[in-house]
């Protein structure tokens, strides 16, 4: 079924090839903003006074702490571990004190504690590395595998899903797709990457090129960072293998499934993942950690954050360590609250990001950035006016949903006809509300929307088993009574019968006693006791 | 440090509905200038009674319904809708004709419907359907192009006219559209549609003095389309409005009536005629690209513009009414949600 629509790696290699690339419906084209943050190189910044590490900063389950208050860590050690598959560990950023295991803001737009490592640097940075795979094309996959767990490699492009089960599909890959497209306004860490580090992004990929064995390999870059094309151009002179791709700059772009769509012309089917029609993809960023683990034995510890906005004095991308508070890094880049009528950090980019709550908040996995606006960068909206149905957020989904039916539904709760309208098929990307002149907050509904459906199937599952627990206990209480009075009929009948039988005995007993004083009657009549009659 | 909260996304387009509705009356300047240069100043009047009116209205509907009056008024959608009504009507119609018009406009189609946005029709056209209907003579009063040339009437006489009922020198709008020939023919449309009724053929008509060509061209009147082709042009260009609904309604008149001119050449009116008589031009710029009341998926909007063009020119020539853009608008307005279910772009992943 899927089958239908598997890609043939060789044909799209010979189209991009050719120059010939493929357009998503819809997009938007706000300001760039990169220019901000991306002209100086990737700052390696003193470490935080204290971090605050999560213990879960991928999709899936956390797993066990296996550290104890008081602890002193090495730098790359393991703080949880899990033999769930779903599972992933994170690792002390640096060397130091466990100092509590608590509740802590999370990096959520909730901003809902969650339980979280704090950690104290004891400023020796001492790494606890793992053993060096240099040699890792004579390692079985599997071992590579367990590597790329084991060092907590989560997609650092934003959605945060286990490398280590994306890296081992069931089905052939075509096309292992590289994504540097970083189509976000502001943020240019994978930019600073790329161009910084295009020979070890080099090596993450040949490892999984080994991993995942793609028949063609497509690394692909908005055409806003020529430097960066260049510099992974030169990294990949000598490979044959891999097609270096730019994309016209358009948001959603580097979506996932726009940047197949763009490649390939092909659409990932809306009940399907990337690999059913035989794509992977990866971030760059992705591939410098994998090589990192696997090459030079390091857990996945720190990452690029771009920290920009105008109430920042010096806008630059950090090489942060994961758990680092926002306000070391606001202090990094001379935050000045002054320049903003409310105080507002938005972790990611103007389209997708969301803003901290305070600035206790750590940097996980996947933040890639911190946007501080002044006052007029980016306004607050005043409440939304009505929806004039202009249709100008249609023309904007990259989806090709109709946001104004979905919001009307979605306002009006009523989800049955949102979900109609492929409610779920919006990926969240903010074009519709970015265009809409009635400046509602589209997504924010969809989003209540989506989270109430779950809910309501959740609960529907609830009542679903509660009401088959009620049924069975149910049926089963019937049993016993129907058991129960068949056991009391049948004694009853039983009883009846010895009754019924003791009964015929009396009467018996009665009519033996009536026959035999009719008898005893008779026999007197018939021996008179004198002879005088005669 | 607690920051504040919001919503992704954080950035947004600044144009709000507001901007995009004083663009499309700017837009409007061309094509009411060129009315007020052949029609006199009664345009200019009407237009400035029913904004009045529909501020008035909406203002007091809003703070009836409690609803944040300033703020809806800054939309400007009652400003555009009074703008629309105000260009449609007969430059020299009695003041109350408007001040009706535009109050039903604002109170009954958008107000009573849940205010801006939840209108199932298009106000402008559907108060003029209302006018139409109800006061079927006072909303024939244009007077002839060549009549406003040769005499000279002012503002005044049109204010006097239009408050009064006569002008300065005592002449009522009766006496001025009989016109120096005896016979009212005040627009293309009533010169051709009563030329038609009167046995005569289509070309016959066209040599009427208010046409100055035998293809359908009328001094004034397809001027004035012109003017507003050019200002809805300037709307495209913008993108305050999309290419689908005037170019398809567009392409809807030059089909209907191409078919109809070739079915009964000497009975209905040339392509040209039909688009640049009465309120095509300005229909398909100005009124058929209102959002709120038209298709808004692309495939339902170029249906929805080729069916307003389809009944527009059949209820011109097989209808009781010289000009149909209002009629057609309306009748398609109640097709909209039909059109819209049908027309449902295909989401990304959905093979169809």
């Amino acid at each position: 079924m899927v089958n239908k629509y598997m890609i043939d790696a060789e044909h799209v290699v010979a189209q991009l090839n050719q120059g010939r690339l493929f357009d998503f419906s819809g997009g938007v084209h706000p300001p760039q903003q990169k220019s901000l943050s991306n002209t100086t190189p990737i700052n390696t910044i003193q470490e935080p006074p204290v971090l605050y590490i999560p213990i879960k900063q991928h999709i899936g389950t956390q797993g066990n702490i296996c550290v104890v208050v008081g602890q002193h860590v090495a730098k790359g050690e393991a703080l949880t571990q899990s033999s769930n598959p779903f599972s992933v560990p994170v690792h002390a950023s640096t060397s130091g004190i466990i100092k509590a295991i608590t509740q802590h803001p999370s990096a959520h737009p909730s901003g809902i504690p969650e339980m979280t490592i704090t950690l104290e640097p004891d400023g020796q940075a001492q790494w606890q590395l793992m053993p060096l795979l240099t040699d890792y094309t004579k390692v079985e996959q599997v071992v590579l595998l367990e590597r790329i767990c084991q060092a907590g490699i989560t997609g650092l492009g934003g959605a945060g899903f286990p490398t280590h089960l994306k890296s081992n599909p069931q089905k052939p890959v075509e096309c292992l797709i590289i994504n540097g497209v970083e189509c976000e306004p502001y943020i240019s860490s994978d930019d600073r990457i790329m161009r910084e580090h295009a020979w070890q992004i080099k090596q993450g990929i040949d490892i999984l090129r080994h991993i995942v064995k793609p028949k063609q390999i497509i690394i692909a870059v908005e055409d806003n960072k020529p430097q960066a094309l260049d510099a992974l151009k030169t990294a990949c002179l000598e490979d044959n293998g891999i097609t270096i791709t730019s994309v016209p700059t358009k948001y959603p772009s580097g979506g996932e499934k726009q940047l197949i769509q763009i490649l390939t012309g092909e659409e990932v089917p809306h009940d399907g993942l990337p690999i059913d029609i035989g794509c992977l993809m990866y971030n760059v960023g992705t591939c410098f950690a994998i090589a990192d683990a696997v090459l030079h034995g390091k857990a996945l510890v720190q990452r690029v954050v771009t920290l920009t906005g105008q109430a920042l004095a010096q806008p630059q991308n950090v090489w942060a360590l994961l758990g680092t508070p926002i306000s070391h890094l606001l202090d990094i880049a001379h935050y000045d609250p002054s320049k903003q009528l409310v105080k507002k950090v938005i972790m990611g980019g103007p389209m997708m990001g969301f803003t901290a709550v305070n600035d206790t908040v750590p940097v996980v996995k996947i933040t890639n950035c911190l946007l501080v606006p002044d006052k007029q960068e980016l306004p607050d909206i005043e409440d939304e006016r009505a929806c004039i149905r202009c249709g100008l957020c249609a023309e904007a989904c990259p989806a090709g949903l109709l946001p104004q039916q979905l919001f009307w539904h979605s306002k009006a709760k009523e989800y049955d006809k949102a979900q109609a309208y492929n409610l779920d098929a919006c990926i969240e990307c903010g074009a519709c509300a970015y265009v809409c002149p009635s400046e509602i907050p589209l997504v924010h509904y969809y989003r209540k929307a989506k989270t109430d459906i779950k809910h309501i199937a959740l609960e529907k599952e609830k009542s679903e088993k509660a009401r088959e627990r009620f049924e069975t206990r149910q049926a089963r209480l019937l049993a016993d009574k129907q058991a129960r009075e068949e056991k009391h009929r049948l004694a009853a009948e039983a009883r009846k019968k010895t009754m019924d039988n003791k009964g015929n005995d009396a009467k018996d007993k009665i009519a033996a006693a009536l026959a035999r004083a009719k008898a005893k009657r008779a026999a007197a009549q018939n021996n008179p006791p004198t002879d005088s009659d005669k | 440090m607690q920051f504040s909260l919001s919503s992704s996304p954080h950035n947004r387009v600044r144009r709000d509905t507001g901007q995009v509705m004083r663009m499309v009356c700017y837009a409007c300047i061309p094509g009411v200038l060129a009315q007020t240069w052949f029609f006199g100043w009664g345009t200019i009047i009407q237009i400035t009674l029913a904004m009045l009116t529909a501020v008035v209205t909406e203002a007091t509907i809003l703070e009836l319904r409690k609803k944040n009056v300033s703020r809806g008024i800054r939309d400007y959608s009652a400003v555009l809708t009074a703008l629309l009504l105000g260009i449609c009507l007969p430059p020299l119609a009695p003041w109350w004709l408007v001040v009706i018009g535009t109050f039903f406009s604002i109170a009954i189609v958008k107000q009573l419907y849940g205010g801006l946005g939840f209108n199932m029709f298009n106000p402008a056209m559907t108060g003029y359907v209302v006018l139409l209907i109800s006061f079927p003579i006072s909303m024939s009063a244009w007077l002839p192009v060549q009549t406003m040339a040769q005499t000279s009437f002012g503002l005044f006489d049109a204010l006097s006219l239009i408050f009064t009922g006569f002008t300065q020198t005592g002449y009522n709008l009766a006496q001025l559209q009989l016109g120096i020939d005896g016979i009212t023919q005040a627009t293309p449309l009533d010169a051709v549609r009563t030329g038609l009724l009167s046995g005569m053929t289509y070309s016959e008509t066209l040599s009427a003095t208010i046409f100055s060509s035998d293809w359908g061209w009328s001094y004034g009147w397809s001027n004035v389309a012109l003017a507003y082709l050019f200002g809805g042009l300037v709307l495209l260009q913008q993108r305050i409005i999309n290419w689908q609904m005037p170019f398809s309604m567009l392409l809807g008149v030059i089909l209907t009536a191409g078919f109809l001119s070739m079915l009964a050449p000497d009975q209905t009116g040339s392509i040209i005629y039909h688009l640049f008589s009465g309120a095509v031009m300005f229909g398909a710029f100005f009124i058929v690209t209102d959002p709120v009341s038209g298709s808004t998926t692309d495939k339902g909007r170029i249906i929805f513009g080729l069916l307003i063009g389809f009944w527009t020119v059949i209820i011109r020539t097989y209808g009781g009414y010289p000009d149909a853009v209002a009629f057609a608008v309306v009748i398609m307005n109640i097709a909209v949600p039909l059109i819209d279910y049908y027309t449902q772009p295909r989401v990304y992943g959905h093979k169809s």
